[in-house]
């Protein structure tokens, strides 16, 4: 028998405290997969954020910071410039990164500080229970928007990767969906180049993954992929928006 | 004959997405319980599994360990 897929071996023997079905786990897997292909685990410092993945030190072994909340990018930025050899990775929910920490993220952006970040982008804020995110979709119920978001009163939902795509500094910046194989197999590429940005030491890369919150979207796990494939990847389109010379 | 798929019991959540992106359908949710309390996924039709690897890139919890695809036989 010849293994076609095989669990990473960064990934460490502790169950995910995530609720069935979250695709933070997926996420979780691409980064430990591409560590190991690129053999980078030695050498891997990942900044956790707050939020759901706060414990992810528990489930990916490398080198692990917890960074206050939203300050991933600022903290990232500090290890990379003490530490020029290590493979830096942020990894960030839209509550922390699109909203509390929207200035640390832009200004390490237009730095073009040699930071990889992920960005998980499920629409609310997951951990505290489903409030509204700046990500939020017009017209999603959540528990501080229970008639539905308006955008007279709650704004726009905020495009983070075609905003820092416009500043000169990053090296790559692209969106990817978890919501199928096939979506999954792309991000995975996507994350790739990402990484390739860091080691070729071109700059700041982001890659956003639109994700899914099943428990306070209300939604069994399947149906929550299937909402991410009918409302929020209108909104959201899959693609690269910057990409540097080099990054391949 | 070898399973193809290898699923890790203990960590299944029971969240259904692998049974729902087969496209042989032979995988389903188990009448099994494990120690959390989960009803695992289990594979139970090995035979007509194409080692495809949806599953496993799906699996939110790295329950899917392994994949593996039969070697051709050469005469």
């Amino acid at each position: 028998m010849k293994i076609i897929y095989k669990k990473p071996e960064p990934i460490t023997k502790t169950h995910t405290t995530y609720c069935p079905g979250c695709p933070h786990g997926i996420a979780h897997r691409l980064v430990a997969e591409l560590l190991e292909e690129m053999n980078l685990t030695k050498k891997a410092v990942i900044v956790w954020p707050v939020g759901c993945s706060v414990f992810g030190y528990y489930f990916i072994g490398t080198d692990a910071v917890e960074a206050a909340h939203g300050r991933a990018c600022a903290m990232a930025t500090g290890i990379k410039r003490v530490h020029p050899e290590s493979f830096v990775i942020s990894y960030q929910g839209d509550g922390d990164l699109a909203s509390i920490g929207i200035a640390e993220t832009v200004h390490a952006a237009a730095r073009g500080e040699r930071i990889s970040v992920v960005y998980i982008n499920n629409g609310n804020y997951g951990m505290t229970g489903g409030q509204m995110a700046p990500t939020t979709l017009l017209g999603q119920r959540t528990t501080t928007t229970p008639y539905g978001r308006d955008a007279k009163l709650n704004g726009f939902p905020l495009h983070v990767p075609e905003m820092l795509a416009a500043i000169d500094g990053p090296a790559y910046i692209a969106r990817a969906a978890l919501d199928s194989p096939q979506h999954i197999i792309q991000a995975k590429k996507f994350l790739k180049k990402a990484f390739t940005a860091q080691t070729k030491d071109l700059g700041f890369s982001l890659v956003e993954m639109i994700s899914a919150c099943p428990t306070n979207w209300k939604l069994s796990p399947v149906e929550a992929m299937e909402r991410i494939r009918r409302e929020v990847l209108p909104v959201f389109p899959i693609g690269e928006f910057k990409v540097a010379k080099g990054v391949e | 004959m070898e399973k193809k798929v290898i699923i890790n019991e203990e960590r299944c959540k029971s969240c259904g997405l692998c049974v729902s992106v087969c496209p042989k359908h032979v995988l389903r949710i188990s009448e099994k319980l494990n120690s959390n309390g989960y009803h695992p996924a289990e594979l139970f039709d090995n035979d007509n599994c194409i080692s495809c690897g949806f599953c496993y890139l799906i699996c939110p919890d790295a329950a899917i360990e392994e994949v593996r695809r039969l070697e051709p036989v050469r005469k």
